[in-house]
């Protein structure tokens, strides 16, 4: 009998959470693997979501630890948007498995992998782990050129309007408006670096290159002697006999990377070190969203390439 | 107790799923709502028509990132020495080192996919090369788990480790340390709680993760040593655990059965820093008497802080911590001048890893183990005090690689002190690898 009663009262009290918590879910809850989907996922929909961001915009995104916490996000979100092209595969599977959300399972319209569709730069031909870290799709770091960052717009907003089609007009409104941004915008940013058309920059790690094909730069000397693996003195030594002789002049590095490292090269070669990140917030100047960002990088490219930061 | 806890939980895990349906009653659109979604696609649809372009060349589009089955390689080799000639004595655990000079205890073959849209599938193969370099096979794992149940449950069903605790589920190339914890050895034997059994799962909709776990199995073998597992063979040929003679138990009923029910939380303290903490259970009957049980408690500790700018997931700093206690009803065996009584044993390690550069990591592990009770010398002897110490230094070469350098230095109650040192080297080949937090 008293067991009886028990259990009804646990089913009870169960019955009110779970109502309340339905009643919470008026907004999509969206969770986005890292900051710039989570911006533009914020772009398409305004307050008719409420967007969790799981990576901090400061951390390395390919080493995310899968805290317990997030396995909780996850399992009450209504969408996932991830990067995808195994950008997040060293944390994500775990934490989707613990997960167990329905809604994000592959093939569902909750679950949005914003790389496809896209044609991915460096697809390895051979996969080999004796060149570093390589990822199998391509890579990953699409997202840093304006026109893939159309595309992924456009994805999430096919997925927000599947999922929540009473909001369809709210959210393609959102969508052009964003994308009338994004058409504005770029002529401008190209127009800034254009005079720059050629040039040579110097990265740590190689997750520039769509944006270095969208803007006519070079960006394909690495202080790291293969992906993954930390820059070795004679490594170093050949790039900095390179940037002397092609007087290359710029050294990009995100707020996760060895500064030091890259400050040695910079007195060495007397190049301008500046502070770049991929991702919303990752900078001081950048937390106001992709727009933002992509104002935040050209301006301080195209000054440092002309000398200005000098 | 236990049978009740655990049908609690199925009546729970049935209410579930009829709550959420009772809430979910659908609005019905009005037609003409309908019809503006309708236009709305339509508008859509025409402008996707009108701005597409004639199809992208040839370029390599996106290669999916796993095929059928992911498939890994792991292999962990030991070199060292041990100041007892037998290492065995000082590394109890099946996988630590275990002879002086070289020893290859763990290479692990690993596959895993998903089955179906319903099921995931799990497999660890291990080898591993004894003391007369003969090659053993082990089915460390087999097992499903499910991907689509609803309201937060899963069930995972086949051959695995028990969650109990942090470690004992966790593969050897994951810890932080060669070898298995001394008290591990002393609950779960040489090998871990490992059975053939299922696992519900419940990951209550609560703000903050609380997951509760019952696993159910045969609690049976050496992979059981505590409960329903017949023990070494003596010199007459009789098989004894802690000095009674055994006598196999089969399942009467579902009451004989070993039931492992784990409650986890977690917190996160500040962005860069979490919290795990865990409490588990274990009990079934055990083989030296007709009625005799054994019962294990655990509660655990994890905690991490990591930079918020790492880089390849460095610097770290984590503090884990178990502590385990044992009663074990042994029955009395006559002829061995062995009355019934409960033997009490209880133990805990804990341990640091500082992450203090990229790629490298020091550790230090501090150990207790301990039994009182037992009226058998023998008994006695395997129950004995012991504590051990264990520094160690890991680099890790990549993701792929690393190689760690540890020392032990162990006391024990009835032998001398025991000093070891070893080296291994880890490489695994083949799909990369996720690990749980």
């Amino acid at each position: 009998m008293k067991i009886k009663t028990i259990i009804l009262k646990t089913a009870l009290a169960l019955a009110v959470f779970l109502g309340t918590s339905a009643s919470g879910l008026a907004k999509l809850n969206v969770v986005a693997t890292t900051s710039d989907l989570g911006s533009i996922a914020h772009e398409i929909g305004g307050d008719l979501i409420q967007v969790t961001v799981l990576a901090k915009p400061m951390e390395d995104v390919h080493f995310v630890d899968p805290k317990p916490s997030y396995v909780v996000k996850l399992a009450h979100a209504d969408v996932l948007l991830e990067g995808g092209a195994e950008l997040e595969i060293g944390w994500l599977p775990p934490l989707l498995e613990g997960a167990r959300n329905q809604k994000l399972g592959a093939g569902q319209p909750g679950r949005v992998g914003c790389a496809e569709g896209l044609s991915l730069l460096e697809v390895p031909a051979l996969l080999d782990r004796s060149q570093g870290d390589l990822h199998a799709a391509g890579n990953p770091h699409f997202l840093i050129d304006p026109v893939n960052a159309r595309h992924a717009a456009k994805r999430i907003y096919s997925a927000f309007s599947e999922v929540d089609p009473a909001h369809r007009a709210g959210y393609r409104e959102r969508l052009e408006t964003f994308t009338r941004r994004l058409d504005e915008k770029l002529p401008a940013w190209q127009k800034a670096l254009a005079p720059f058309s050629g040039r040579r920059v110097v990265a740590f790690h190689n997750s520039w290159p769509y944006f270095a094909q969208r803007f006519g730069l070079k960006i394909d000397l690495f202080l790291e002697p293969k992906p993954g693996i930390p820059p070795t003195p004679a490594h170093l030594a050949e790039v900095i006999d390179r940037m002397k002789a092609e007087k290359i002049g710029v050294i990009i590095v995100e707020p996760f990377q060895n500064r030091k490292t890259a400050e040695t090269v910079a007195n060495r070669t007397g190049a301008v070190l500046i502070d770049v990140t991929q991702y919303p917030g990752g900078i001081k100047g950048t937390e106001g969203g992709y727009i933002e960002l992509m104002d935040y990088l050209v301006n301080t490219l195209a000054n440092a390439l002309s000398g200005k930061t000098r | 107790m236990k049978i009740g806890f655990s049908g609690s939980i199925f009546v729970l895990a049935l209410l579930i799923p009829l709550v959420g349906n009772a809430g979910e009653v659908e609005s019905a659109n009005s037609a003409k709502e309908e019809i503006r979604q309708l236009q709305l696609r339509v508008e859509d649809l025409e402008k996707q028509l009108s701005e597409s372009k004639p199809p992208a060349p040839a370029a390599p589009t996106m290669r999916a990132g796993s095929a059928y089955m992911n498939v890994s390689f792991d292999v962990l080799a030991n070199l060292g020495w041990s100041s007892t000639p037998d290492a065995k004595k000082l590394q109890p655990g099946d996988h630590d080192p275990s002879q002086r000079g070289f020893s290859l205890r763990n290479a692990e073959l690993a596959l895993d996919g998903a089955v179906d849209p319903y099921l995931k599938g799990f497999a660890n193969i291990v080898l591993k090369t004894d003391a007369s370099d003969g090659t053993e096979i082990e089915l460390e794992e087999a097992y499903l788990l499910s991907t689509s149940l609803p309201a937060g449950l899963q069930i995972k069903a086949g051959r695995f480790f028990a969650e109990f605790g942090r470690q004992n589920a966790q593969h050897p190339h994951t810890w932080a340390f060669v070898d298995e914890p001394l008290v591990l050895n002393r609950m779960f034997g040489s090998d871990g709680l490992r059975q053939n059994g299922v696992r519900f799962s419940w990951l209550a909709p609560t703000p903050n993760y609380l997951e509760f776990i019952l696993g159910v199995f045969n609690g049976q073998g050496g992979d059981a040593s505590s409960f329903r597992f017949l023990g070494e063979t003596d010199a007459n040929g009789v098989e004894r655990v802690y000095g009674r003679a055994t006598q196999d138990r089969p399942l009467d009923s579902v009451g004989d059965l070993l039931y492992v029910p784990r409650i986890a939380s977690s917190f996160d303290l500040t962005d860069s820093q979490t919290l795990v903490l865990g409490a588990s259970a274990a009990f079934g009957p055990n083989n030296t008497g007709g009625d005799a049980r054994t019962a294990i408690y655990g509660a655990d500790v994890y905690w991490k802080w990591k930079s918020p700018r790492a880089e390849g997931g460095w610097p770290f700093l984590t503090w884990q911590t178990e502590f385990l206690g044992r009663n074990f009803q042994a029955g009395a065996d006559l002829t061995a001048g062995l009355p019934a009584e409960t033997l009490h044993d209880w133990g805990l390690y804990s341990q640091i890893q500082w992450g203090w550069a990229r790629r490298w990591t020091l550790g230090l592990r501090g150990e207790y183990v301990t039994g009182d009770g037992s009226a058998s010398g023998e008994a006695a002897a395997e129950r004995s005090t012991e504590a051990r110490v264990s520094p160690d230094v890991t680099w890790y070469s990549s993701e792929f690689s690393k190689f760690r350098l540890q020392y032990n230095h162990e006391w024990r109650e009835h032998a001398r002190e025991g000093d070891a040192v070893w080296l291994q080297v880890e490489f695994m080949l083949g799909a990369h690898a996720a690990h749980k937090f």
